[in-house]
């Protein structure tokens, strides 16, 4: 078979690729370039650099296999950075990497496995994908402090079927002693935590390319009293602690972020807890929303452990009722169910059912 | 997999392996063997700096000064040492118009086109920077250069430059007609980039009428590495690599003596066989043109004539060069669109850009070049592969 492998650089699609190989397969590597700055140049961090493509073409030539670099700038600017901006100025807090995945990257990347006569597209994400009387199952990786089902729960049937996730069936040591083996150049390479398109600073990287994101306004507390001022609603996520730039004495916490009027709420950590959540942009892997009623683990950030929760599905997407309080559930999140090590689906977290309602910035 | 030449020299060197039907040749070609010969010895006990007193220097300075001779005389400069040996065309075209434009004689503007390749676009946009006054005139649907059009803007201009013939199209543009007219108007020095035109078209100073000519090695069958920039007499140019003083100043750095005498053997080469050049690769590529026509009916060449020989720049409507130059890869066709980029992606062209190409006319041009390897059955056989994947890919 020919297996279209999308690799990054890194030591996870290297074995990717090695592995493919391995098992007979055709292998032909892609890097998408995803990103440009204004005079053409590519990143210096992140997982999308010069240096990261030429490791990938580096990885490629020594398994002797044929491997190039796709543009798609212009879709990734449209689809992932320019929401990417639009959801900070909306005092959201983004997860681009999945919109990228939802909007462009796998979409593209099928599109490309079949315009290039490829059978199947493989990637070097740590999940699983079993195949069960031609239904496909999505499950979390092998290794637990790995694991990225989080990022990969908007693959549904057409897609599952059609991606090999072969790097899910080990962990993180074992990826490196594969790599080792191979003698791949990346064996030893540090995994990349950044988002690609942002150079070092995502603050930094918004004022410079979007207008609307510096507002400055007032930092008030829980009953509407005036703090402090700030300099954009930009610095701020909800659950934040540090950098709020007032001394309180005790701990305290951006709890809301109300862009219409440049208004950040700082409060207590009781004041961060919320009962659930609605849900939009949601997928489902097996194709049916789940039923009203249903329990399942709910993550409401990549590094959160799964909670349960109770979900009854609404005319935009689903609505979540946490079974305990949560602690700074962020409206732009993704928030991703599971059943056991199943990845159900998932969506964008739309808004936050607050155990108490953040005071109004004009009050 | 093995790239292997088609034609002569497939036929040749190379008849039991899989053949590769490589049609890039406009990127960089095949080094003749008498070019390869003709270098050897530099790179063997003549190795010596030709910048040196004893035995060994002398050798390798009678080399380049013998090459510097050689050169002249293609070119029909009026003595060697308007030759300025450079380490390719990139710092021929570098030194031509950052040079000039720094050097300007009391004028600032430089003037240039669109279509240029970057080594003079980004030079003349360098010496922007450093207080020049950039012009750079329209270029019509052809990408070509009405020579009026660079006289009209000429005046207050150090330097003018616009190339023999675009290295992308392949565009043969009228650079006689425009040194005449720059000329009459007096004051500017003329530049021509004639890198791609040289294996195929006249390139002398007589033919061009330019005060400043750049040529590359590595197009013509030389080595890569070496070029260099013809300079008139009287010519004053600022230096645009500073050292030890070599080229009388104007180039430092310690001579690539084998690479300038590849250099000076490839253009010999070049020049000798450009007459069976224009017969036997033009062929190979009319031959592709009309085969290529006949087994997709759909064809659309990106421009008329006068164009280079061995360019055949066109499109395949519904095609998207980028996957189809893989799937040419993969069919063990090697062909190009655009520029790449750094990390290898296509990026739009600024030539089709400047010629009002719309994006999906841009993102579906694809160019195929023919060398001095070639001939007709390359061009027939080059089509009909390249048909059958058009067909997949379709």
């Amino acid at each position: 078979m020919r297996a279209l492998v999308a690799m990054s650089g890194g030591v996870d699609s290297s074995v990717a690729a090695a592995l493919m190989l391995e098992q007979g397969h055709e292998v032909t590597g892609v890097t998408l370039k995803q990103w440009q700055g204004a005079d053409g140049s590519m990143p210096t961090s992140g997982c999308c650099t010069v240096a990261d493509a030429e490791d990938a073409r580096r990885v490629a030539a020594q398994l002797d296999v044929p491997y190039y670099v796709l543009d798609h700038v212009a879709d990734f600017r449209e689809r992932v950075v320019e929401p990417f901006g639009a959801a900070y100025v909306a005092g959201r807090t983004p997860n681009p990497c999945i919109d990228c995945n939802r909007r462009v990257r796998f979409r593209t990347l099928l599109e490309r496995t079949e315009a290039l006569g490829c059978d199947f597209l493989v990637t070097g994400h740590y999940a699983r994908v079993r195949e069960d009387a031609g239904r496909y199952r999505l499950l979390r990786g092998k290794d637990p402090s790995k694991d990225q089902s989080y990022v990969l729960h908007m693959l549904g049937q057409p897609e599952l079927a059609r991606v090999k996730l072969p790097i899910g069936e080990f962990t993180k040591p074992e990826v490196r002693a594969e790599a080792e083996r191979l003698g791949l150049r990346t064996a030893a390479k540090p995994d990349s935590q950044d988002i690609c398109f942002v150079k070092d600073d995502y603050r930094k990287f918004l004022r410079e390319n979007f207008t609307d994101v510096a507002v400055p306004g007032h930092l008030v507390d829980t009953g509407g009293r005036v703090l402090g001022e700030h300099s954009g609603t930009v610095d701020f996520t909800i659950g934040q602690r540090k950098g709020l730039g007032v001394a309180l004495g005790e701990p305290r916490y951006v709890v809301d972020i109300q862009p219409a009027t440049a208004t950040v709420v700082i409060g207590k950590k009781a004041d961060l807890e919320s009962t659930g959540c609605v849900l939009e942009e949601t997928s489902f892997v097996a194709g049916d929303t789940p039923a009203a009623g249903s329990q399942l683990d709910v993550k409401v950030r990549y590094r959160a452990e799964p909670v349960p929760a109770v979900i009854s599905p609404t005319p935009e997407g689903v609505s979540i009722r946490f079974l305990t309080p949560q602690l700074a559930v962020a409206p732009g999140q993704a928030a991703v169910l599971y059943s056991g090590d199943e990845v159900v689906g998932g969506g964008t977290i739309a808004d936050v059912m607050r155990v108490k309602a953040p005071a109004d910035g004009n009050s | 997999m093995h790239y292997v030449h088609s034609g002569l020299l497939q036929r040749a060197l190379c008849e039991n392996v899989a053949a590769m039907l490589y049609l890039d040749h406009a990127a960089t070609t095949v080094v003749r063997p008498e070019v390869r010969d003709a270098m050897a010895p530099y790179l063997e006990d003549a190795f010596g700096n030709p910048s040196g007193i004893h035995g060994v220097s002398r050798r390798a300075k009678n080399a380049i000064e013998e090459a510097r001779e050689r050169a002249a005389d293609l070119l029909g400069a009026s003595q060697p040492l308007e030759i300025v040996f450079t380490g390719g065309g990139t710092e021929a075209d570098n030194l031509a118009v950052v040079g000039a434009a720094i050097a300007g004689g009391g004028r600032r503007r430089i003037v240039t086109t669109p279509i240029e390749h970057e080594a003079v676009l980004e030079s003349a946009r360098f010496a922007e920077k450093l207080g020049c006054e950039l012009v750079v005139v329209g270029v019509d649907h052809e990408g070509r250069v009405d020579p009026a059009v660079v006289a009209a803007a000429c005046d207050d201009a150090s330097i003018v430059s616009v190339m023999a013939a675009n290295n992308e199209t392949g565009a043969v543009q009228p650079i006689a007609e425009v040194a005449d007219l720059v000329h009459a108007r007096g004051g500017s020095v003329i530049h021509t980039d004639a890198v791609q035109a040289f294996i195929s078209e006249e390139v002398s100073v007589a033919a061009t009428g330019a005060d400043m000519i750049s040529i590359a090695g590595h197009k013509l069958g030389g080595p890569k590495g070496a070029g260099l920039l013809y300079v008139r007499t009287g010519i004053n140019l600022e230096p645009v690599l500073h050292g030890g003083g070599q080229e009388l100043g104007r180039r430092s750095g310690t001579h690539n003596v084998a690479g300038i005498v590849g250099l000076v053997s490839a253009m010999e080469a070049s020049a000798a066989d450009r007459d069976a050049f224009r017969r036997r690769v033009g062929g190979a590529r009319d031959r592709f043109e009309d085969v290529l026509r006949a087994e997709l009916g759909d064809v659309v060449l990106t421009i008329g004539e006068p164009r280079l020989v061995q360019h055949s720049h066109l499109r395949i409507p519904g095609v998207a060069s980028e996957t189809f130059l893989i799937r040419l890869d993969q069919a063990g066709v090697a062909a190009a669109a655009g520029s790449a980029c750094q990390s290898g992606a296509i990026d739009k062209s600024h030539v089709l850009e400047a010629m009002g190409a719309s994006d999906q006319v841009a993102a579906e041009s694809v160019r195929f070049t023919f060398g001095w390897v070639n001939d007709v059955v390359d061009g027939e056989q080059a089509a009909k592969r390249v048909a059958a994947v058009a067909r997949e890919v379709r």
